[in-house]
């Protein structure tokens, strides 16, 4: 199906300051039983956001009401282990447009801008300064355009260059997906299949 | 004269459909295997667009993630588990998919029943909503994992879109000492390059330690290249990968044999080949492993102790103290002698009739410590067969273990087969991320030997105190 267009967003940020951020931990394996895709932005973090009696953990970032918005800001390596697409669906079922990383795994980037959440790659060093205008003001708002790949950090004006591959970045842009893409290939996929 | 080319850029390039400027490339799939878990909404998709599965034949279907492990010949109590086990039949009967399910002579998970039937072989693309698919490289395949839309792109298009990897070659030299496994070398692999160190790359792993893998060696091995961040890893098909699919069910027969095994044979590297990146390991360098921490990078040989915190610089200590944290260790710690609770043997990682092997022929003679809990899941229903008629079952029993039947078990712990909270659990799965075995679940990761070690004595052992 089209994926949500994505051009431009401006909000404020969650940080969820944790390296190797697996997604076991973004979704829980015994939340994948449903076989349709809605609602599991109920269980986005589900044990690190509420103990076993279900009541919310304090301290975790999205139960604190001073930090809300469209981007998380995750350490280094997010998104690694299983392949599993409710990850992202999770994230953006929760309201995440955009998750920004120093580092993220292959698969869920893919599954990410299969589904049109952003995934935006700083160095560590931009990291530490986004982490930081969050701790100066929790509701420090950042700015982010595709057509132009730049990550803007509002309080300070500084202007972030991200990479995005050309052909994703027009699917984000226009709201396609590949299967439309795949689909009007059909003619070369049976041509190659003769091949065989 | 032609390019030098490797064994990964063989298979992809030779896949390609398309190529798209500065874009991801269109690939043909050749083997697509499917479960209950990722792909009802896949079907649903390929519905809503009224489009029909455009190669059935070429995807393969099993339940194996959610069922439970026990009474397989009853109704499925878990109702959502039930449904989606449900779903799956539907979805295959409708699309005409074969499906081996529940109690059907073939099921098991997935990525141990493609090769034991010989759907999966050398020089093919292979995918499945799921990460260990890397496990087919030992073949000498691009097999990786993928997200669900992907799925509905095969079904629907036997095809799907993806940037081309980077390549990496690990290469190990040498003889394993006495007691020392495949799930070793991916667990120190992973310790030295970190659960990061692959991402971006496609592995081929090589040298003589690997070559001297046997096929379930290769897979465990494979089966890891993931938990590094690898889209994926391979080995190039030899003598030892013919031997292993010659007569399987599904593998070529008579004439068609002889030709496969001439094209399989040219499945290498060129010599000058490059690559991304290179490491070189030393066999002798490589002990019985054990992890300790919340991601499979966080492992040490068993008689090690887990490093200290001081020693990393501040992002990367505040994890690793959260980590430590939740299992319930402090840094410094000695491992072995530590008190354990529960032992899962199984999975796509260690759930083949070698492991049980390894595991039933460690405990031959010895019994079960009183406090411990093992599960002991066989991946398939061909291995439980194999353990029956082996005589490995018999030797589980004396010993006080029971088997129980086919499926991914306490590896995820979508099923009843979950570690409680707070207890030890030391696993032949892949991965030991806060609460992967069951919330607060804390899973050490290790070899089907090591394993055997601690269900016998009850705490972290090394089990060449028992080979000696």
């Amino acid at each position: 199906m089209p994926i949500e267009k994505f051009i431009k967003i401006q909000s404020s940020a969650v940080p969820v300051k944790i390296e190797n951020v697996d997604t076991d931990q973004i979704i829980p394996a015994r939340f994948l039983k449903a076989v349709e895709r809605k609602g599991f932005g109920d269980n986005l973090f589900r044990d690190w956001r509420y103990d076993k009696s279900n009541n919310p953990i304090s301290g975790f970032p999205l139960n604190e009401i001073k930090y809300s918005g469209q981007i998380l800001i995750g350490g280094k390596n997010f998104g690694s282990g299983s392949s599993r697409e409710h990850a992202a669906w999770a994230l953006y079922d929760y309201g995440f447009k955009v998750v920004v990383s120093s580092f993220f795994a292959d698969i869920f980037k893919g599954n990410a801008l299969n589904n049109g959440l952003l995934p935006v790659q700083v160095t560590s060093d931009e990291l530490s300064e986004i982490f930081e205008a969050i701790d100066t003001d929790t509701q420090a708002t950042f700015s982010i355009d595709l057509v132009q790949q730049t990550f803007t950090i509002d309080p300070s004006d500084k202007v972030i260059d991200f990479e995005i591959n050309p052909y994703k970045k027009e699917c984000l842009l226009q709201g396609y997906d590949d299967i439309d893409y795949l689909l009007s290939l059909k003619n070369e996929i049976a041509v190659f299949e003769s091949r065989e | 004269m032609s390019k030098s080319m490797t064994l990964f850029d063989k298979i992809w390039d030779g896949h390609t459909v398309k190529s798209i400027e500065n874009g991801p490339s269109v690939m043909y799939i050749d083997r697509h295997y499917i479960h209950e878990v990722t792909s009802p909404v896949a079907f649903l998709g390929l519905e809503k667009r009224g489009l029909n599965v455009a190669n059935p034949q070429k995807t393969t279907a099993t339940p194996d993630h959610n069922i439970p492990t026990q009474d397989q010949h009853l109704t499925i109590q878990d109702a959502l588990s039930k449904n989606q086990v449900d779903k799956l039949m539907k979805n295959c009967k409708n699309h005409n998919i074969p499906l081996y399910g529940l109690n059907h002579k073939w099921q098991g998970i997935v990525h141990v029943i493609g090769p034991e039937l010989g759907l999966t072989q050398p020089g093919m693309t292979i995918v499945c909503g799921d990460s260990h698919t890397s496990t087919h490289g030992a073949f000498g395949c691009v097999a990786f994992g993928i997200g669900t839309s992907e799925v509905e792109m095969v079904l629907g298009t036997q095809c799907i879109m993806q940037p081309k990897p980077k390549k990496m070659r690990i290469k190990i030299d040498g003889v394993l000492s006495k007691g020392v496994t495949a799930k070793d070398i991916a667990l120190y692999i992973i310790s030295q390059i970190s659960t990061s160190g692959g991402t971006g790359h496609f592995i081929e792993y090589a040298g003589s330690a690997i070559e001297g893998l046997t096929m379930e060696g290769r897979m465990t091995l494979c089966n890891m290249s993931i938990e590094s961040g690898a889209r994926g890893g391979l080995i190039a098909p030899d003598q030892t990968t013919f031997e292993y699919l010659k007569n399987r069910e599904f593998s070529p027969k008579d004439q068609k044999w002889e030709y496969a095994m001439a094209k399989w044979a040219l499945l290498k590297t060129d010599e000058d080949a490059s690559f991304h990146k290179e490491y070189l390991f030393h066999a002798k360098d490589i002990e019985p492993m054990i992890t300790f921490g919340t991601n499979p990078g966080m492992g040490t040989g068993v008689t090690g102790h887990i490093p200290l915190a001081a020693s990393l610089v501040e992002n990367e200590r505040v994890t690793y103290e959260k980590s430590l944290q939740y299992m319930g260790f402090s840094d410094g710690d000695k491992l072995q002698g530590k008190s354990i609770d529960y032992v899962f043997i199984g999975s796509c990682t260690n759930g083949r009739i070698e492991d049980l092997r390894e595991f039933a022929h460690f405990i031959k003679g010895k019994k079960k410590a009183e406090n411990i809990t093992a599960w002991i899941v066989p991946g398939s229903k061909q291995v439980e067969v194999q353990a029956q008629e082996e005589g490995l079952l018999a030797i589980l029993e004396a010993a006080g273990f029971e088997l129980r039947q086919p499926g991914c078990s306490a590896c995820l712990a979508m099923n009843d087969d979950k570690i409680p909270a707070g207890k030890y659990a030391v696993s032949t799965s892949n991965r030991n991320f806060e609460g992967r075995q069951g919330p607060g679940a804390r899973t050490l990761l290790a070899s089907p030997l090591v394993a055997a070690a601690c269900a016998i004595s009850g705490k972290i052992t090394d089990p060449r105190e028992y080979l000696n």
